[in-house]
């Protein structure tokens, strides 16, 4: 049932509850505990909203940025990893398999703010080789949610 | 000048829906729960095998029977879902959706006056194939107290010294039942005690919710007396893509072949590359799919129970079949009334046989949310039918 609520409450966290056990085919109760216990164990760790921040007024850049880090004895790449992640600014790090390690998503107001932080921050702590930038120009799908308009239901009204 | 028209042809019965649609086309803005099609798009994957068939230039006819490669994925399914084994060069043919099987198996299988058993509420072309062919169609209405399954007696009263084949279609649409092991083994032995062949039209095999679908082929003495019809449309949202298929025992499936061969040729090599995409590597999209629909399978029976309108649990198909007997009225006129009212369209049960009068079929391919809005309206077109009659 664990895999069941959690692909339903992927695309939508929102749902009623009540819903969600009628979907499920089980009690109200029953989806409260699990949830419940799920937040518990850190299986859910939050409820977010998907924003399509180009149809607001907001300025937002969002960037990726590939870091090469000399990883540390004994403690590999997990301690220059949260001294990345403990800025706000950071969105998520990622340990990558490939031609570099870590993947930085930063999100800033401006392109400007964006590069001062990559030359100021990231590329002068000791551990880090290098890093290369690249800004996200357009979000086609985010989250398995495709950002354009949703397309109409093309089906005829009635067939047997 | 002579009339150019077939009498045949002249006195069959348009479809039931066709007259509803015409009243339906012209409502634009209605919400519809009327159709008999998946609201999911083909996976990408599958459209994607389509396409690079057409880069690589694979645009001829393929072999009559159809490509083998897919002939052999059809036979690893049947293994794998039913434990039944055909053989992928006799006893298999791809045809244009499962709608062309049903008629070529007809038209193969029938002499003048041979009867076929048809149980109804049943999918609108059995009865005008059968037709046809030059068969007679010989009508089973079965019973809402025996969740529109197909029994044993039935079988047994309607036939004659002249019936030659049982028509099986389960998951049903528009009623959603299912016939579950124990059903099929009760009428299996009324078919080999009456020398009856089974066309078994499987189509929504993969749509099945309590229990994985049983097919009439893995009942002991029943694959040797079976036309096994399945095809695309439903499991994998490929309906327009046009593709279904027959298995069935060799000297049959020859002759349906032979008029395939003249009719159509073959089906279509687009669509019969992606098919093998579907069956090699679809299993985890029909899954997906599968649990949607019985969500909201069980958010509709639930809506169905909030109202008090009565309905048997349909464990098949996307279909549910309330009964609205309790309004005085036919399954016409609430149709109708529920559109021009509140601008929903279901189809009247009387589409799909004089038995389903006082029944309604409502499809669940569609989005929850789409459901909550017609749900809502059906609520208050119901309270309001209600409130008329005290």
């Amino acid at each position: 049932m664990r895999e069941q609520i959690l692909s339903v409450i992927e695309k939508n966290s929102r749902i009623d509850t009540n819903e969600l056990a009628i979907r499920l085919g089980t009690t109200e109760a029953a989806i409260v505990e699990e949830m419940a216990a799920m937040e518990k164990e850190g299986v859910i760790c939050g409820y977010h909203t998907m924003i399509n921040w180009e149809k607001t007024s907001e300025e937002k850049v969002t960037a990726l940025i590939e870091v090469r880090v000399t990883p540390q004895r004994g403690q590999g790449f997990d301690n220059i990893a949260e001294r990345i992640y403990k800025y706000p600014e950071v969105k998520s790090v990622y340990l990558i398999s490939g031609g570099y390690d870590l993947l930085v998503t930063l999100e800033g107001k401006t392109l400007k703010e964006v590069s001062s932080f990559v030359s100021d921050k990231l590329s002068t702590l000791e551990t880090v080789l290098s890093t290369a930038t690249h800004f996200i120009l357009k979000k086609y799908k985010d989250h398995g949610t495709i950002m354009t308009n949703k397309s109409e239901d093309e089906r005829m009204m009635i067939t047997p | 000048m002579r009339n150019p028209l077939s009498e045949t042809i002249v006195n069959i019965k348009p479809s039931g829906i066709r007259k509803f649609f015409d009243i339906v086309s012209e409502m634009k803005d209605a919400i519809s729960l009327g159709v008999g099609e998946p609201d999911f798009d083909t996976p990408w994957h599958i459209r994607d095998e389509g396409i690079f068939s057409l880069e690589k230039g694979k645009t001829f006819y393929t072999s009559n029977s159809g490509l083998i490669e897919l002939r052999q994925e059809i036979c690893n399914y049947c293994k794998r879902k039913n434990g039944v084994e055909y053989d992928p060069k006799k006893q298999v043919i791809i045809t244009v959706g499962g709608s062309e099987a049903i008629d070529i198996a007809l038209r193969a299988m029938l002499d003048p006056g041979d009867e076929v058993l048809i149980p109804q509420p049943s999918y609108v072309s059995y009865e005008p194939c059968t037709i046809l062919a030059g068969g007679k169609p010989v009508i089973i209405s079965l019973k809402a107290e025996n969740e529109f399954r197909l029994t044993a007696k039935e079988i047994e009263e309607a036939c004659t010294d002249k019936t030659k084949i049982l028509v099986l279609p389960f998951p049903n649409n528009p009623t959603g039942a299912i016939m579950e092991k124990d059903d099929l083994e009760a009428i299996a032995k009324v078919i080999i005690e009456k020398d009856l062949f089974v066309l078994s039209d499987e189509i929504y095999a993969e749509l099945s919710y309590k229990d994985p679908h049983v097919s009439i082929t893995s009942i002991p003495g029943m694959k040797e007396r079976t036309i096994y019809i399945n095809g695309f449309s439903k499991a994998y949202a490929m309906t327009g893509w046009r593709l279904g298929y027959a298995c069935g025992p060799e000297e049959i499936i020859a002759q349906m072949t032979k008029i395939h061969q003249f009719a159509i040729m073959c089906a279509p090599t687009t669509s019969q590359y992606a098919a093998v995409e579907a069956l090699k590597n679809g299993d985890a999209d029909v899954e997906m799919m599968k649990d949607a629909y019985n969500q909201r399978r069980r958010f509709l029976m639930n809506a169905f129970k909030e109202m008090g309108l009565e309905c048997f649990e349909p464990f098949g198909a996307f279909y549910v079949f309330p009964c609205i007997k309790e309004f005085n009225m036919t399954s016409e006129e609430f149709a109708t009334r529920l559109l021009k009212e509140e601008k929903v369209a279901v189809v009247p049960g009387t589409a799909f046989g004089d038995c389903g009068e006082g029944f309604l079929r409502i499809s669940y391919a569609y989005s929850i949310d789409n459901l909550k809005i017609a749900l809502e309206r059906i609520g208050k077109f119901v309270a309001r039918l209600r409130e008329e009659n005290k």
